[in-house]
């Protein structure tokens, strides 16, 4: 397990990019602060693109989970190991400054310390095996081409079985908004706010980011007359909806960036003003 | 009686090396101090980017194959993992002296126990003949036609004597691979460096002066001779650090 804040995580990618290669288990905690460059220090979420796109060279993925309190991020990091060791992929807990820095209550789960088969694992032959190599070079390409078709068989694998959400108030909803991690928090004051309101609008928080709650969101673009992605960026996990949702239905970007965090008052405006837009 | 076999730490698969090349004779010293150690069975090596890239291949223990530069750092990873093996890193010096030179000064500093046989042949071999920090001043390579130029491009990084300037290192010593007397005292230098881990002494590192014939535009005699006339002179041999003996002389 590593860990660091954006900039840091960049400097992290090589790394990363052999560790996918080489179909190694790990954990990689990305505590965001503002880009692009040294940034600055307050939370962001603009290394979305680069957690799950890839961010380092080549054909991978991570897994990535993003937790929305304290709470969750003790309980994913569990979670995070499990499906990390499952699959041999590496897997980013993708939190901000805001959840690197709260105080809240947390219970800290009983777990038993699991004992996993490793037999690839590099800890001498003890002159009982052929040896073994941890390696991601394939110099022959119809080899390479081999270890990732399989590599995307387990992706495959991920994004039919682990993809993750919350829903608040969407069984009615004609406006569905989509944030995760601390935008999260803020876009569900502002749901009950405008429900309050007479507004009927419900909230997909998607707790894994990849794979990204696709079903859930195409499901969702069928009843409601549009989409706000609630984000600290200047729009990254838009795409995702609009590609989940195939355009459907109209998607609105509600966003601070550069460490700033939007205001319920600020998310509640998006809603209304979508209220009053939307057919 | 055996007078001659090959070692039990190297695998069966044939090397890939240029004719001349002294990266054979080291793999061999290499596994004939694991084999004397009786230690192959909880040895784990971690094999550079380079012209020995493929050592995992040649060595019968576990292996890893580092990211360019990184096997220190890797190698750390492995022995505070799993501090009763065995972790070396061989490396040439366009890895470690280069892109790798971090990863190098930081574990030395740290005494991290582990063992690096750093290959020195004076430029990036596997990449075409390039430059290397440990190209000597006027050397011709593909990216200095006219000569290393010390005004343009400095001078030529001397690992051992920087290394041995820091308190941390256990023991660090320059050995050569280009005759018989420098293979046997290169052949004590590696084992040593191993048994210092096996007892736990910290950080050794064996600088092998080689040679390049393929890309320094010689044969191999030629290019031993090399060694003999240009490298070893701005290179010297000897050991530059070893605190358990000066310890013994206090």
């Amino acid at each position: 397990m590593t860990s660091s804040s954006s900039p840091g995580i960049s400097l992290k990618q090589e790394g990363i990019s052999y560790i996918a290669g080489a179909d190694l288990p790990a954990l990689i905690v990305n505590v965001q602060r503002g880009g692009p460059g040294l940034g600055g220090i307050q939370p962001s979420q603009s290394d979305y693109f680069q957690a799950t796109k890839g961010g380092g060279h080549g054909d991978y993925h991570l897994i990535v989970l993003a937790p929305a309190s304290v709470q969750e991020m003790a309980d994913l990091t569990i979670k995070a190991f499990d499906l990390s060791e499952k699959y041999r992929v590496p897997t980013m807990l993708l939190a901000d400054g805001t959840m690197g820095q709260m105080m809240e209550p947390v219970e800290l789960p009983e777990i038993a310390p699991k004992e996993s088969e490793k037999p690839w694992a590099v800890r001498g032959t003890k002159m009982e095996r052929e040896h073994n190599i941890i390696n991601s070079l394939y110099l022959k390409p119809e080899i390479l081409e081999k270890t990732n078709f399989e590599r995307f068989e387990r992706y495959k694998a991920i994004e039919e079985n682990e993809a993750m959400y919350e829903e608040y108030m969407m069984d009615d909803a004609e406006i569905c908004v989509v944030a995760f991690g601390i935008a999260a928090r803020v876009s569900k004051n502002a749901v009950t706010a405008a429900r309050k309101k007479g507004i009927k609008v419900g909230l997909i928080r998607p707790i894994t980011l990849w794979p990204f709650p696709k079903e859930a969101l195409k499901k969702a673009a069928d009843k409601v007359k549009g989409f706000i992605s609630v984000e600290l960026s200047m729009g990254q996990m838009i795409e995702d909806i609009k590609l989940s949702t195939e355009c459907k239905k109209p998607v609105e970007l509600c966003n601070r960036t550069g460490g700033m965090i939007p205001t319920p008052e600020e998310v509640l405006a998006s809603i209304e003003k979508l209220a009053k837009e939307a057919k | 009686m055996v007078v001659f076999e090959k070692p039990k730490a190297l695998t069966d698969a044939p090397l890939h090396y240029c004719p001349g090349c002294t990266h054979g004779i080291i793999h061999r010293l290499v596994a004939e101090a694991i084999d004397e150690l009786g230690v192959e069975g909880k040895t784990v090596g971690v094999a550079p980017v380079g012209c020995a890239v493929m050592a995992y291949d040649y060595f019968a223990c576990d292996m890893v194959e580092a990211a360019h530069g990184r096997a220190p750092a890797v190698a750390t990873g492995l022995k505070r993992a799993m501090p009763e093996n065995i972790i070396f890193t061989y490396q040439g010096d366009g890895d470690l002296a280069s892109i790798g030179m971090a990863e190098t000064v930081h574990a030395a500093t740290r005494n991290e126990n582990i063992t690096i046989i750093f290959v020195n042949n004076a430029i990036y071999g596997m990449t075409g003949g390039q430059m290397a920090p440990t190209s000597l001043p006027g050397q011709v390579t593909q990216t200095s036609p006219y000569g290393r130029d010390t005004a343009v491009q400095g001078f030529p990084i001397k690992v051992s004597e920087m290394l041995s300037a820091l308190d941390g290192p256990e023991y660090i010593e320059r050995v050569a691979v280009n005759n018989v007397k420098n293979v046997k005292n290169a052949k004590k230098a590696i084992l040593k460096a191993f048994k210092n881990q096996v007892e736990g002494k910290g950080f050794s590192l064996i600088e092998v002066v080689s040679s390049c014939p393929t890309n320094w535009g010689m044969t191999p005699s030629k290019a031993l001779e090399w060694v003999e006339e240009k490298m070893i002179p701005y290179y010297p041999l000897g050991v530059y650090k070893d605190k358990s003996a000066e310890k013994k002389e206090d």
